[in-house]
């Protein structure tokens, strides 16, 4: 396969779609004429990766892995054990970081109120201290990887319950660098 | 439990009679009940003032004439009460005498010991205290007050004079000349021991403690890059980075008792542990290993030689001793507590007897004090959930955050009788207190 020649489609691609929000008229009452044509791309830029995919279509993928590499995983009370769904996550956040070699991230663990305040920076460090060894015992280098620990500092969810309690019992994830031009998975 | 009790009025004492209070008055010479000169037998004049552990010694501040008489009499009056060492009789019932007082009178009322005070020209403070059994004054002094009044600076000296009324007492010196830090909206807040004056004096940052002089704080800040801890001085303002690292959490700082020794947790990839370094710089020691699990939440023990922490080495949290070079660790929270499976946040007191701590129980966590020579355990709080005690520098008590009246505030609990106040209030979370030292002329 042709690395360079699948970067610069992506890279075209990605300017493309980036040029056609920014020139998109906010104040026309109707919907603006479409700018170039998003097919004329691929046409332009021989071999396609995936033929049957419109511009739209790979647009599509790369937001929803973004999505997928920035989505929060969730823990048991006082645990740090990597749950399924947690798992799930993290196999396809393993799969985007390996297809952009470039991409680095940072996890931040977080805790539920329930444990003494500050025992629960050394728990959330702990949580993202899994998903990032999930990570780097799959082939990912640690240096791709910052971890952090917010405890019971930050909430996402106000209040008391299991329902708030579940919801900030999690991994959150940002992207540090290289998410300008995410590729999805192959 | 008791509730905050502001004072006994004089109508609700054992041994004082309506005529006796109408004697105390001035208003006229009503015969006395047998009650009231039973009672005045008991107290048994000729001992004077006598102050004995677990028997309160019952006192009265006289109301105090001219400029900011009424907040003198009232701080005196309540730093007496708050140190739960004395039965303070109201003030508001008794005539202001700068003469001798009429030591019968107080006699039949039951009262041992009388607080004359008044303002002197220069703004300082002139206060005896009369034994009303030996009917003579027993101690007096003359107190600086600074100018202008009813500043902060002011009101720590009144509290100071009320800490010396009760050292001539029992002996001891009182907590009143104390303040209390915190951590409210993201940020670390002092408020003085009578919950007066709380006061925002960083822009952020959580779990402060004291300088042993008293004249500063560590705290850490939790930024999610380098999370530093931070010396704030709150004489001169200035404040500094002690411990900064990227992408390491350094959390739950304390001084040593000699004020050189910052030990602290330090959360990595490893786990947390604690570690030890010259306050003024230099390398840290690593004091505990413990191989991914977590250590945090350091106190001293009065002597600087061991250090207690929580650790959940043994796969949940548990309070150890162990000495400053992470040597001769043992587990102190080691009797069975039935279901209670987790317990942090210990806090050393002052007088090296006691370690306080939380402890969770039917799911929330309550306080508790071990006693160091026969690891006797008792609880201190059964209301609501209660985090994080400190010790006062009395020993006797403690600031803890407690949900009992709704969110999380700070309240002060007598460790002897459980008796409760809140100190602070408002619609903002308080909590991670922590009771300075003395602040003698601060």
């Amino acid at each position: 396969m042709n690395r360079s020649s699948r970067l610069m489609l992506v890279l075209v691609s990605s300017s493309l779609a980036l040029g056609a929000c920014k020139k998109r008229p906010a104040p026309a009452p109707a919907p603006a004429p479409a700018p170039a044509p998003a097919e004329t791309g691929p046409v332009r830029n021989t071999p396609a990766p995936a033929p049957r995919d419109t511009m739209a279509e790979y647009n599509e993928k790369v937001a929803a892995a973004r999505l997928r590499l920035l989505e929060t995983i969730y823990f048991e009370y006082d645990a740090d054990e990597l749950r399924d769904d947690a798992r799930a996550s993290l196999d396809a956040k393993l799969a985007i970081l390996n297809a952009n070699p470039g991409l680095r991230i940072k996890v931040n663990g977080h805790c539920d109120e329930r444990g003494s305040d500050e025992y629960n920076i050394a728990l959330g460090r702990r949580r993202a201290e899994a998903a990032k060894r999930y990570l780097t015992d799959r082939g990912i280098d640690g240096s791709r990887i910052e971890t952090a620990s917010f405890g019971r500092e930050r909430p996402a969810v106000q209040g008391g319950g299991e329902d708030a309690w579940s919801k900030n019992r999690r991994d959150e994830f940002e992207i540090v660098a290289g998410g300008e031009n995410l590729k999805p998975a192959s | 439990m008791h509730r905050i009790g502001g004072f006994v009025p004089l109508r609700a004492l054992r041994r004082a009679s309506a005529a006796a209070a109408a004697l105390l008055l001035g208003i006229g010479l009503a015969p006395l009940g047998p009650g009231a000169v039973a009672g005045a037998q008991d107290r048994g004049v000729s001992l004077g003032i006598q102050y004995r552990e677990g028997a309160k010694t019952s006192i009265i501040v006289l109301p105090i004439a001219g400029a900011n008489g009424d907040t003198l009499t009232r701080m005196l009056s309540r730093d007496l009460d708050y140190s739960d060492r004395f039965t303070v009789v109201s003030s508001s019932s008794a005539p202001a005498t700068t003469g001798t007082p009429n030591y019968a009178l107080f006699t039949r009322l039951g009262v041992d010991g009388i607080v004359q005070a008044s303002v002197l020209p220069s703004g300082w403070l002139r206060v005896a205290l009369h034994d009303v059994g030996l009917k003579k004054v027993r101690n007096s002094k003359d107190f600086p007050l600074p100018s202008p009044a009813q500043t902060r600076d002011w009101r720590m000296a009144v509290h100071g004079a009320a800490d010396g009324i009760e050292e001539w007492v029992t002996g001891q010196r009182g907590i009143a000349q104390t303040r209390i830090a915190f951590e409210r909206g993201g940020r670390v807040w002092v408020v003085d021991s009578d919950g007066a004056n709380p006061t925002a004096v960083t822009p952020n940052g959580m779990s402060p403690q004291w300088l042993p002089s008293g004249r500063g704080l560590v705290y850490a800040v939790l930024d999610g890059t380098r999370n530093p801890i931070m010396f704030k001085d709150l004489v001169s303002g200035a404040q500094r980075t002690l411990v900064s690292e990227s992408g390491v959490e350094h959390t739950t700082p304390a001084v040593s008792p000699d004020g050189r020794t910052l030990v602290y947790a330090r959360g990595t990839a490893v786990g947390t542990d604690l570690y030890a370094q010259p306050i003024d710089g230099g390398p840290a020691r690593r004091v505990t290993v413990g191989r991914g699990r977590a250590s945090a939440q350091p106190s001293f023990s009065p002597d600087g030689q061991r250090v207690a922490y929580m650790s959940d080495r043994s796969g949940h949290p548990e309070v150890y001793i162990s000495d400053l070079d992470g040597t001769n660790a043992e587990l102190l929270t080691a009797a069975a507590f039935g279901d209670r499976d987790y317990r942090a946040a210990p806090d050393w007191s002052p007088d090296g007897r006691q370690v306080a701590f939380q402890s969770r129980n039917g799911g929330t966590f309550q306080i508790m004090i071990i006693n160091l020579r026969d690891q006797a355990v008792r609880s201190v709080t059964n209301d609501g959930r209660n985090d994080d005690p400190s010790w006062a520098p009395d020993s006797r008590h403690l600031v803890l955050t407690s949900t009992r009246s709704g969110i999380r505030q700070l309240w002060v609990v007598d460790a002897e009788t459980g008796r409760a106040r809140q100190l602070t209030f408002g619609a903002q979370e308080a909590r991670l207190s922590a009771w300075s030292p003395r602040l003698l002329g601060q």
